[in-house]
């Protein structure tokens, strides 16, 4: 787990509201390791999920450097930025963002059609145990159901890193498990370096590493020398 | 297909009721564009193919009687390529079974070759024998009307002398495209007829032998017309010339030309209203839609989908909107294309229409089509473009209210929470609730542009028929003739009243502006055809002076009180200065008045008249139409209660289909603004409204939101409305207006009335519908639901 997948340097972000700037990241150095299932833990405003979107290439950093590999983030330009999200990226939201529109399968072809090297949309919904649901629209199936296709459709290209922001902030604790489940064992299978940012911090003991933010810095980060498995998480 | 591009067609079917209020409001601009562009083409081409097969002479001329010997003259007038003199006059027919005259225009046929000029067109049978004297041919609409074959007769009153003639062929010719008889204000093709007869008969009826009164030139390419025609004036002028015109005087022509025009009108004035209609719907719809799917755009940016990639996601949907309407309007447009053209080719004589509209007018209404929703959508496409993931994951930040004066009034007036709302809501949007109301405006207008022009037509049927032509017929004669007549006249049966009227061509000059004109004379206190002035008062005309039609004094740029140049094409051709006394309103026709006894000093003859205006006992018509067949300087007559009719039946099948269509298009126009913006207001707000519902508001009130909202912006879009369909109407009235007739702008209180009630009736409605899903709010999942 030497080799280093992210590195930041002093990375701050600003908002400027106009009558206040507001730092939502100030100064932040952080290594990521390639297959590490890390989490990152802290109260809401601490910078986590600003983190994650400078690190998937969604938002730019005020000021400090980004790296992906050998390949500097920072000044990245607007197409690199949307060449890097779709080689090397997949997001889980919250609040699964589907297309209401698109059934289960569209949803993941969505990515499929884009991605260099997808696998198909059917093995990726059979690989979070929606093979039998692929042709239900988004309003027929549960939340936690909805989550899974939503990671469905972040693995399907086959990322090198999966960035999932509260991916159990709207599920009840059983369908949190599952979706946990699934997370683990794709990082397992595929070594796909996984990023959880979560309030929850129970979900810290399934970690390899826990990073823990608060104002906007790292206050803390904790190598878990053993893990639980998802199944033995209760909240 | 790419999932992206399902979602495409999904989007679009859920939009499907916007999306076709939207597509048929752009169907309209491309069915017009098609219609008017096309019809402009299809007549103009049909036109120049007419004139260059059969040879359409580009100057005319008519004499008293000018010698044969005079035309190698004229033919070597620089310029002058072709030449064809004839014989014409006019002439009362008797049609046997038809109890009324009819005036015949007759025309010699040449005995030796083939026209060389106006060649007619042979329907049906053969042209006259150069040697018979009783052989013609007739214009066909002439024969249909009075259901004539080859081989029927009927007799002509040829200057005294009764001839009987017998059809052997029916024609059509390019000089008679629009046909229409002496003194008369619409087409009666039973009553008027074209007659060619062979140059040696015709000569013998109008003792014509080696001479003309008729002639048509046609010109080299390049030549110009003004000093062929002051060449052929000179030679003509001892003859008896009346002034040679060009095409732009020729009757036909300049029917044909004002159509074209109007057509030309239509396709500039209409089109670009819809478009711009469409484009403003296009781009209500989809900024709505990508402020609701702010976090499908961000999910689809974090996918790694580009900018250009959503861009052109959401310029698509506009597209497929584009492709419908543009798909309805081809269809739309061709159907009614095909039917005006069969309603131009019943009302114009024309051959053959070509009929197609080309494809480059398909593709120019289409690319509009397309154009233009993809310029109403742009703005919002790029929006969702530049839209940074990040920001497009997080729900928007609520609206920005600001307390201002407004807000102070409305609190003094204490209103109720539900009306505060909507004022603010209004305030808050002001560019959208202003297009929003714009677009409603113009739906007003379409209806007042519509319908105007029943009060207009109105008018001009009350001036031209009640106020200044009272007389029941006009008669006729073939040249001047001593007052006297007009006793005569009074003694046919069934004459009740008559009056004398006198006519002279004439070209009236006023610096480098003229106008060929006929001056009419009356003698003071006439009732039957009388000149009133602006207050509808009846206006003797001064003597020694000239009172002049508006738009007659338009064209020669002169007020009342100016003089100008009268240059009389009659008598001894005269010129005189003369002082513009006052200017009347009229619709047909430019006129010019003068004093009867002045104009008799200035030609230095006795009382003399052109015409006699009758008032009829209806009672006795057919005794009078039999005397007249018998009265051999009378060559015509002109009833009035037919022209009015005819007028008024023509106007009357017209109106009703342009009223329907413009109605038809100001609910649509009203729907598509009315319903897209309610459904907009209600997906902006169904959470604010599903919470009132919960803090106990009724359904009535809730509603009461959003309807009030919508009604308000109707109300507001009324006097703007107005403005624009004032403003409309003027244009039109001045795109159709030509040197033959005017449409008045009248502009009644009703008018706005029916514009107003249909407009509100349509939006009311369109609420209404978006009501009932309001009404079907689930509160639970709408409360759920993140934004």
């Amino acid at each position: 787990m030497a080799d280093v997948i992210f590195r930041t340097q002093g990375i701050t972000k600003v908002y400027d509201t106009g009558e206040v700037q507001v730092f939502a990241l100030a100064g932040v150095d952080l290594e990521l390791y390639k297959g590490e299932l890390t989490v990152l833990l802290g109260p809401s405003g601490s910078g986590k999920s600003t983190l994650l979107n400078i690190l998937g290439g969604l938002d730019h950093a005020t000021d400090g450097r980004v790296w992906f590999e050998d390949t500097e983030l920072t000044d990245l330009p607007d197409r690199g930025l949307t060449k890097y999200r779709r080689d090397h990226v997949g997001f889980v939201f919250q609040f699964y963002n589907l297309v209401p529109s698109l059934t289960a399968r569209e949803n993941v072809q969505l990515v499929t059609d884009v991605a260099p090297d997808p696998m198909p949309a059917e093995e990726a919904l059979a690989l979070v145990g929606l093979g039998k649901r692929m042709d239900h629209f988004p309003s027929e199936m549960s939340g936690g159901e909805q989550q899974r296709v939503a990671i469905a459709r972040a693995i399907a290209k086959r990322p090198q890193i999966l960035l999932c922001d509260e991916p159990t902030g709207a599920l009840d604790s059983t369908t949190g498990v599952q979706v946990l489940e699934v997370l683990r064992d794709i990082n397992e299978r595929f070594g796909t370096t996984t990023v959880v940012i979560t309030h929850n911090a129970e979900i810290q003991r399934m970690a390899h590493r826990v990073i823990f933010f608060q104002d906007g810095k790292i206050s803390e980060v904790r190598t878990n020398e053993t893990r639980l498995s998802p199944s033995e998480i209760v909240w | 297909m790419q999932a992206i591009d399902r979602k495409l067609l999904r989007d679009f079917k859920r939009l499907w009721i916007q999306a076709v209020a939207i597509a048929l409001v752009l169907a309209c601009g491309v069915a017009i564009m098609l219609t008017s562009v096309g019809m402009y083409n299809a007549l103009s081409e049909t036109r120049a193919a007419y004139y260059e097969r059969n040879r359409f002479a580009d100057v005319f001329a008519i004499t008293t009687r000018a010698p044969r010997s005079l035309l190698p003259e004229i033919a070597h007038i620089d310029g002058v390529l072709g030449i064809e003199a004839r014989i014409s006059g006019e002439a009362i027919l008797d049609i046997p079974g038809r109890n009324r005259t009819a005036v015949g225009h007759i025309l010699s046929y040449p005995e030796t070759a083939d026209p060389v000029l106006n060649v007619p067109l042979l329907v049906s049978g053969r042209f006259p024998d150069p040697l018979s004297s009783g052989e013609a041919v007739v214009n066909a609409p002439f024969a249909n009307a009075n259901v004539l074959t080859e081989g029927d007769s009927f007799s002509a009153n040829l200057r005294g002398r009764k001839r009987e003639l017998t059809i052997v062929g029916t024609v059509l010719s390019p000089e008679f495209i629009y046909t229409i008889g002496p003194g008369a204000m619409m087409p009666d093709n039973s009553a008027f007829g074209v007659i060619w007869m062979p140059e040696r008969a015709a000569a013998a009826a109008y003792d014509m032998t080696g001479a003309f009164n008729n002639i048509s030139l046609s010109l080299a390419a390049g030549a110009q017309t003004p000093p062929v025609i002051d060449a052929l004036d000179t030679l003509l002028e001892p003859f008896g010339g009346l002034g040679a015109y060009d095409r732009t005087t020729h009757q036909s022509d300049a029917f044909l030309d004002a159509e074209i025009n109007q057509l030309k009108g239509m396709a500039a004035i209409l089109p670009p209203i819809f478009f711009g209609i469409s484009a403003f719907l296009v781009s209500m719809v989809m900024g709505r839609i990508i402020s609701l799917e702010r976090s499908e755009i961000g999910l689809l940016k974090a996918i790694g989908y580009s900018n250009t990639e959503i861009c052109l996601h959401y310029l698509m949907l506009a597209g497929l909107i584009a492709v419908v309407g543009v798909g309805v309007g081809w269809l739309a447009g061709t159907w009614l294309a095909r039917d005006t053209a069969a309603q131009y080719a019943e009302f114009f004589n024309f051959p053959y229409v070509i009929f197609r509209v080309s494809y480059w007018v398909y593709a120019a209404s289409g690319l509009a089509g397309l154009l233009t929703t993809s310029l109403g959508a742009a703005h919002a496409a790029l929006k969702a473009a530049k839209l940074a993931p990040a920001i497009a994951m997080q729900p928007p930040a609520p609206p920005r209210f600001k307390r201002s004066i407004i807000d102070e009034a409305m609190a003094r007036m204490q209103l109720a929470q539900s009306t505060v709302m909507i004022f603010r809501s209004l305030l808050r949007w002001p560019l959208r609730s202003f297009l929003t109301s714009l677009g409603l405006a113009f739906a007003v207008a379409s209806v007042i542009a519509a319908t105007f022009i029943n009060d207009a037509l109105d008018e001009i049927v009350d001036l031209a028929f009640y106020q200044t032509n009272r007389q029941d017929a006009m008669l006729l004669f073939a040249s001047d003739v001593p007052e006297t007549a007009v006793e005569d006249v009074r003694h046919l049966p069934g004459v009740l009243q008559a009056e004398s009227q006198q006519f002279h061509a004439a070209i009236l000059r006023h610096g480098h502006l003229s106008k060929r004109a006929a001056v009419e004379s009356r003698r003071p206190g006439n009732d039957l055809s009388r000149v009133l002035d602006a207050e509808g008062r009846l206006l003797d005309v001064p003597p020694g002076g000239l009172v002049l039609s508006e738009r007659l004094a338009g064209h020669l740029e002169v007020q009342a009180g100016d003089s100008i140049e009268v240059e009389f094409l009659s008598g001894r051709r005269e010129t005189f200065l003369l002082p513009v006394t006052a200017l009347v309103e009229l619709h047909f026709g430019l006129g010019a008045y003068m004093d009867f006894e002045t104009m008799n000093a200035m030609f230095r003859q006795a009382p003399r008249v052109s015409t006699v205006n009758v008032t009829l006992d209806e009672s006795q018509t057919e005794a009078l139409h039999a005397a007249i067949k018998k009265t051999p300087r009378i060559t015509g007559i002109v009833e009035m209660n037919e022209n009015r009719r005819s007028f008024q039946d023509t106007i009357e099948q017209n109106i009703v289909v342009m009223n329907t269509i413009y109605i038809g298009i100001a609910v649509l126009i009203t729907v598509g603004v009315t319903y897209n913006a309610a459904r907009i207001q209600l997906s902006e707000r169904a959470r604010e409204l599903a919470s009132l519902r919960i803090l106990g508001f009724g359904r009535g009130e809730v509603s009461y939101i959003l309807m009030g909202e919508m009604m308000l912006i109707a109300l507001i879009a009324q006097p703007f409305g107005w403005l624009i369909g004032a403003w409309i109407a003027q244009l039109m009235t001045n795109a159709f207006s030509s040197d033959l007739y005017a449409i008045p702008l009248v502009l009644k209180p009703a008018t706005f009335t029916v514009a107003s009630l249909v407009v509100l009736t349509a939006a009311f409605v369109s609420v209404m519908i978006v009501r009932r899903r309001l009404d079907g709010l689930d509160l639970v999942a709408v409360m759920k639901t993140r934004e």
